[in-house]
């Protein structure tokens, strides 16, 4: 690998299920009464896995991935991280959003180091920045460090908050719909970066998405979410035979993956292709 | 920096300061109606010390106000800011209290605390101008996406260090915004108070002093200075905002 700078970061253990999400409920309070969200939800994430969960508008993807985070604790059931329960946030966590929050009044570099000033460490100032620009460089950005956030495209934005999602190393990428506000060049664009990502830097991830493409060209195993209160309705693993360049997904094994999974987006949403049929006719 | 920018401002006030002189020249106007600015350098050079002394007092006065205003408005803002029960209880009574017009405070404050008369100054120089302050650190604290947050606090920091990273530089176009607003505000609280309950300092007791012996060039001297004075604070304002807050400025175009 590149000369990047060691000394932190986890070792890596056997091959056991990273991220284990075992019997979640949970439940909102909200003005008009308690709104059940999550159902015994099980998911299962091996290390160095990355498993895109995708189901209806508001079936509580996003709560998920706070779950995972630590953000939040779930009414019943448990979520483990590498072999401990999760109580709280941890550092061993990396977070991309829909959107990008990159703070305005830091330059792109210093947007990229934030999680190191806050991670306990012992990289001194120049590591930390040599790390960051090592992941710019790898996302495509080099030649912005010093760009304030307002001066980059969204594409670009989203390219540098993965850098910052990923520069103190975590052993969790979670991402919620990171790639959801982008056009569709762009995105395809990250889809490849992501994999060339993937690839240099080991994590085990975890990408909430609406894109049924995107699923299957970047995770290998697609969880469907059902409606709410969501449990886990169907599961579909993605070979590493699977779409890896864009043209596998015009394949017609790549088709027969997608209607799969559309299919089971209807049954998330309580909707047939009958439903839908005679709605277009009126 | 260039040149223009220096030249532009200059031009503008001798292009005032003509127009002035011409406008009570051509309409003859004596002194005690408006005077000319050709009248203000003889009352500048007479009273020379006086402005120096009591213009420092009105500015000294004005700078503790304002720095009590930051203080006690930034804390204020923050609490509103963090805790939504704080700002619905705190809202309606602040916004009660901003309404009073100091006017109407004054005398009250002269006689709660009778003899004091730089805190007095001090006191409504503040209560005139926190307001802007706490209303603007509270919008900004609690308009703050969760998502700055929850990148944060996803890596187990501290609500302290969320509020150093990320809320505190967040806000801080905004309460610059405010303090442009709370400069002026306060002259006017110190004046206020000068002029309504003299007591024989700050530029207020000058202007009150030109009333009493009917020098209207003295008058509209002390009114010049308070601009001067004005102008100045406002501007080291402006450069504050450019260091700490540059960041937020667009560029144009
Ligand atoms: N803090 C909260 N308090 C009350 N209700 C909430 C809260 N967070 C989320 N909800 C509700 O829980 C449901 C699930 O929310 P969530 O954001 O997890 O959905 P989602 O699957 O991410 O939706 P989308 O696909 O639109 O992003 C929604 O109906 C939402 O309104
Ligand atoms: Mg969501």
């Amino acid at each position: 690998m590149m000369g990047q700078p060691h000394g932190y970061g986890p070792a890596w253990g056997p091959m056991t299920a990273l991220i284990e999400i075992r019997d979640v409920s949970h439940r909102f309070e909200t003005d008009s009464g308690p709104l059940h969200v999550l159902d015994h939800l099980n998911i299962s994430i091996e290390e160095g896995g990355f498993t895109a969960v995708v189901g209806p508008s508001g079936c509580g993807k996003s709560t998920l991935t706070r779950l995972v985070s630590g953000l939040m604790k779930p009414d019943e059931g448990e979520v483990w991280l590498h072999g401990e329960r999760v109580r709280g946030p941890r550092s061993t966590v990396g977070m991309a959003f829909q959107n990008p929050v990159l703070l305005e009044w830091r330059s792109i570099l210093n947007n990229v180091v934030l999680p190191l000033e806050i991670v306990p460490n012992k990289l001194t100032r120049a590591q930390k920045e040599e790390r960051a620009r090592f992941l710019l460089d790898l996302v495509g950005l080099s030649g912005f460090e010093d760009k304030r956030p307002s001066e980059l495209s969204g594409g670009m934005r989203q390219r540098a908050s993965l850098c910052r999602a990923l520069v103190h190393k975590p052993e969790v990428l979670i991402l919620d719909e990171p790639f959801g506000a982008l056009d569709a060049f762009t995105r395809e664009d990250l889809w490849q970066t992501m994999h060339k990502v993937k690839q240099e830097e080991p994590f085990t991830g975890l990408l909430i998405t609406h894109d049924l493409r995107e699923s299957i060209f970047l995770a290998d195993q697609v969880v469907v979410m059902s409606g709410r209160p969501a449990h886990t309705q169907y599961l579909m693993d993605v070979p590493a035979t699977g779409p890896r360049a864009l043209d596998d997904l015009y394949t017609p094994e790549a088709a027969e993956r997608l209607n799969i999974l559309r299919h089971q987006i209807q049954i998330a949403q309580g909707r047939t292709a009958d439903d839908d049929r005679k709605e277009a006719a009126e | 920096m260039n040149i223009s920018k220096v030249i532009t401002p200059v031009l503008a006030v001798l292009v005032f300061l003509g127009l002035w002189e011409a406008l009570v020249w051509v309409n003859d106007w004596p002194n005690y109606k408006m005077a000319s600015p050709s009248d203000l350098g003889p009352a500048f050079t007479r009273y020379w010390e006086l402005f120096l002394v009591y213009g420092w007092q009105t500015l000294w006065r004005t700078v503790a106000g304002l720095l009590l205003a930051i203080v006690v408005g930034t804390a204020l803002g923050m609490i509103m800011g963090f805790s939504r029960t704080m700002r619905d209880g705190l809202y309606p009574l602040l916004v009660g209290f901003n309404a009073i017009p100091k006017a109407t405070v004054v005398p009250i404050i002269a006689l709660m605390f009778v003899g004091a008369h730089d805190f007095n100054t001090i006191l409504i120089a503040f209560m005139i101008s926190f307001f802007p302050i706490a209303v603007s650190v509270s919008i900004g604290l609690s308009t703050l996406e969760p998502e700055y947050r929850d990148i944060l606090r996803s890596l187990g920091a501290s609500q302290m260090t969320i509020f150093w990273k990320i809320a505190l530089p967040k806000t801080l176009p905004e309460f610059f915004g405010a303090l442009k607003v709370a400069v002026t505000l306060a002259f006017i609280g110190t004046n206020l108070m000068e002029i309504v309950s003299p007591h024989g300092r700050g530029l207020g007791a000058l202007f009150d002093s030109g009333k009493t012996n009917s020098d209207y060039p003295l008058m509209f001297a002390v009114l010049i200075a308070l601009a001067v004075l004005g102008i100045l604070l406002y501007y080291v304002v402006v450069v504050l905002e450019k260091i700490f807050a540059g960041w937020a400025e667009r560029q144009p175009g």
